[in-house]
């Protein structure tokens, strides 16, 4: 307990955290904008007639046009939170309406995402606002200390997001079959230069599989050792951008490139806090009135501690929730979301459905495009949850146009990391009746193959 | 720390304007986009790989060798495009010839020939469909050619009130070769009347189905010129990317098998999307015993440009196929596996009544058989032709992981 309290008690500058709130902002806002401006709200949230729920969050729906609002929210708060203005209410609402967005339609799912959601949970209960905001100036009061867990609660999050990514690769497929990274990177032959001359060889599948589980693996460490962290962050950068370079991976590099700062000392982040100032000091003349206090004190430490142990137990023991499920992970994806498992499959399905009704006795196939967008069709036919979800919708929608008894049964094919395809799901089954639960699917029909690891 | 801080204000501007590129073309799989695999693009021709011969199996030691996908655009553009839209641009004006033959005087035989120039025609047009690029895409030339069942009420309305434009996407299913179709064999019960209605004084008839046939010649000129024009684009067109050439016809191929091939010409007549049969959606409803014919031409055609097959040769060049047995990542033989289903389906269509119509009445149930051999292509193109390829089904805008 001594060890613990003293931890507890031990105070480091506070300008990493200051530094992470401006750039969280700014990119979280950056995020917004782009989403906006492709066309992706209407087209993902807006347009589809029917969206896929994640299991529990069945009520989280799009709200027709009040979904641009609902971005407008988002987006307002990541400026207050770069401002540091209302910072609490701001970090809150913006968890909120970050959360509900990526609630919508799980189509859209990305881990980069439920990062950002359980990263902004984490900024809550954390004191960023404390210097060098417009909450501190009104209040006229700056700390330059905060208790060093509050930046290494930052530091854990992104360690344990690193290193479950490094695991999730340690499988057969991915060190001994350089697969998918094999598919992935031949069909690159387009790039200048690499494109044509190694690509398509195989000892650099090889190299980039077993680089990016090593990488995965060291760089939290390689980062918070000061000696290596120089080179460590070169490392961060180049393999962020190689895979901008290769994969249409959106902002998630950038988040990821900027995190890894948060393990720089404070002397780093002051420097950028100085040009910064500096910078609005030439714009805004502003008189400097602060009380400067040395440690910023954490308040309701009975409330806050006890979350962030929950929060951090919860976070190191669901991604490993695969392991109460039988069968092959990749292949029936239970718990395989919210565990970092990031471009390791590529899994390519092709399902239809087939409604049966009882008292005619006919049967036709329907016509995934009439309710699915393309984006929506391509989840849906390799992911199981997708599959009975959507079931249930065309039962649903057959029977509510006058078909009372009815069956839906899925013909379904799935080719997972170059093998060739196999029936997905029993044919034999009434997905009608099957119910999504936490259980294992007993619909999906077993892999034929193995891969092994984790 | 200033270098830093350059360092990543550099990066960002740099990758920032690559992926503004590559955001367009997603596909959804985790992480990448669109087409084809391996190296060695722009290589020029024969770099290493044999376009002349029939290649089953070119590549096996994918270290070393690559694929020449420049050859592969070459062989599908000048040896199998091309031609191929000549070919039916001359079948469509022996058609015209024909008509206007007929048009002067209107009787059993020169009806007679007109009908035999059709079918010609139409076969021919079998082996164009799917090429739903560039020129046809722009100008919608498979619904202007082959939309099937016709109208026949437009087709009738049109003819008496003489006012209408063949332009609207309203006729759409009032011309091309189904309107022909109702035309040549629909119109009347019997040839005589048949004829007679061509030969009727107020020309209404004969003058639509002049226009038909010109409007078909003159949209034909246009495609077949563009592919001329553009070919050395197309050639060039290598990359993967949503609208590169690779990508494009690669999908228009997948496409026309599973909706122009498997579910018009078999499927939605059989009833597999809507409970009942359909008899009357059958392609050459009227003619009635041209629907088999057509079906087996149209899965030629799709089996000769899997293969790479030149027009009126035996010669296979770079396809699908070889490009197939390059990236093979696990030694098992897709592209055969391909074939030898499309072989099967052959056979399966073979064993069905020249007129399906008959077929679906007399017993539905052997369509349902053909359909399922079909069926099982589609599951290879659409999932372990694409993965390997790497191709994405149609361009999706989103992010992966």
């Amino acid at each position: 307990m001594i060890t613990l309290n003293s931890y507890l008690s031990k105070t480091y500058g506070s300008s990493p955290l200051i530094v992470f709130r401006i750039g969280f902002g700014l990119l979280m806002l950056i995020s917004l904008i782009r989403f906006w401006i492709n066309g992706w709200i209407e087209e993902l949230y807006i347009n589809p007639q029917f969206h896929f729920s994640y299991y529990g969050f069945e009520w989280v729906k799009p709200l027709g046009n009040f979904t641009y609002i609902l971005f407008l929210i988002c987006g307002v708060s990541s400026i207050f939170i770069a401002l540091g203005y209302k910072y609490r209410f701001s970090i809150i609402l913006f968890f909120l309406s970050f959360t509900y967005i990526e609630l919508m339609d799980k189509t859209t799912y990305l881990n980069h995402y439920y990062f950002i959601s359980i990263l902004s949970f984490l900024m809550i209960f954390l004191p960023l606002n404390i210097r060098f905001s417009i909450d501190s100036y009104q209040k006229k009061v700056s700390y330059n200390k905060v208790p060093i867990w509050t930046i290494d609660s930052i530091k854990l999050l992104i360690t344990i997001v690193y290193l479950f990514a490094g695991i999730a690769k340690i499988n057969s497929d991915w060190l001994l079959k350089a697969m998918p990274l094999k598919i992935w990177l031949t069909s690159k032959y387009d790039l200048p230069l690499i494109g044509e001359t190694i690509m398509h060889k195989e000892w650099f599948h090889y190299l980039m599989s077993w680089g990016g589980m090593f990488y995965d693996l060291l760089i939290p460490f390689l980062l918070l050792i000061s000696f290596t962290r120089g080179f460590a962050f070169f490392l961060v950068v180049f393999f962020h951008v190689f895979t901008v370079i290769l994969f249409p991976i959106g902002m998630f590099p950038y988040i990821m490139i900027f995190s890894a700062l948060i393990f720089f000392s404070s002397k780093f982040h002051e420097k950028i806090i100085y040009n910064i100032s500096n910078f609005l000091d030439k714009l805004i003349k502003s008189k400097k009135i602060f009380k400067f206090y040395n440690t910023y004190n954490i308040k309701n430490t009975k409330i806050i501690y006890p979350v962030i142990v929950l929060f951090f137990i919860f976070q190191i023991t669901f991604p490993l929730r695969n392991l109460l499920y039988e069968g092959e992970l990749f292949w029936n994806e239970k718990g395989y979301r919210y565990s970092w498992r990031v471009m390791l499959m590529e899994k390519m399905g092709y399902t239809t459905f087939k409604v049966n009704d009882l008292d005619s006795g006919k049967s036709f196939y329907i016509n995934n495009r009439d309710f699915l967008t393309p984006f929506q069709e391509k989840q849906m036919s390799f992911q199981p949850d997708f599959i009975i979800e959507f079931a249930h919708f065309i039962g649903d929608y057959y029977k509510k146009n006058g078909i009372k008894n009815l069956t839906v049964n899925a013909d379904s094919f799935v080719a997972l990391n170059g093998r060739r395809s196999q029936r997905f799901i029993d044919p034999e089954i009434n997905l009608y009746l099957e119910k999504r639960s936490f259980k294992n699917y007993n619909w999906v029909l077993p892999f034929n193959d193995e891969i092994k690891g984790f | 720390m200033k270098k830093i801080l350059t360092l990543l204000i550099l990066i960002l501007l740099i990758t920032c304007s690559k992926e503004s590129g590559s955001d367009t073309i997603v596909s959804v799989v985790d992480a990448t986009p669109v087409v084809a695999n391996s190296s060695d693009t722009s290589s020029n021709n024969d770099a290493d790989s044999t376009t002349e011969t029939n290649t089953s199996d070119t590549s096996s030691d994918s270290e070393s060798a690559s694929f020449d996908r420049k050859a592969m655009l070459e062989n599908w553009v000048n040896n199998i495009i091309i031609p191929l839209n000549e070919d039916f641009k001359t079948k469509l004006n022996s058609l015209k010839e024909e008509t206007s033959k007929f048009k002067t005087s209107p009787n059993s035989e020169n009806l007679k020939l007109v009908k035999e120039k059709w079918l010609i025609a139409y076969k021919s047009w079998q082996h164009i469909e799917m090429f739903d690029y560039g020129k046809a895409e722009e100008i919608y030339y498979q619904s202007k050619m082959n939309v099937y069942p016709t109208d026949s009420e437009r087709v009738e309305r049109n003819i008496s009130s003489e006012t209408y434009n063949l332009d609207n996407a309203n006729n759409n299913d009032a011309q091309g070769f189904p309107a022909i179709d109702y035309m040549l064999f629909g119109i009347a019960d019997t040839e005589e009347k048949i004829i007679e209605k061509f030969s009727q004084s107020d020309n209404k008839y004969i003058s639509y189905l002049t226009n038909v046939i010109d409007k078909m010649y003159s949209v034909t000129s246009e495609v077949s010129s563009y592919w001329t024009d553009n070919k050395d684009s197309f050639i060039s067109s290598t990359e993967n990317t949503a609208t590169s050439s690779i990508n494009k016809v690669t999908n228009d191929f997948i496409f026309y098998y599973e909706k122009g091939f498997r579910a018009n010409k078999i499927g939605i007549p059989a009833g597999v999307f809507s409970g009942t049969t359909l008899p009357d959606r059958v392609e050459g409803y009227y003619s009635k015993i041209y629907s088999k014919q057509l079906a087996l031409e149209a899965l030629d055609a799709v089996e000769n440009f899997f293969s790479g097959k030149k027009f009126n040769s035996d010669i296979k060049g770079e396809s699908l196929e070889t490009y197939l047995n390059f990236l093979k990542s696990d030694g098992t033989d897709l592209s055969k596996s391909i074939s030898d289903q499309f072989t099967i389906a052959k056979e399966k269509i073979n064993s069905l009544n020249e007129d399906f119509t008959s077929q679906i009445s007399s017993d539905n149930n052997k369509m349902l058989i053909t359909y399922d051999e079909i069926q099982k292509g589609v599951v290879f193109l659409k999932t372990d032709m694409l993965q390997t390829l790497s191709i994405s089904v149609d361009y999706i805008d989103a992010d992966g992981d």
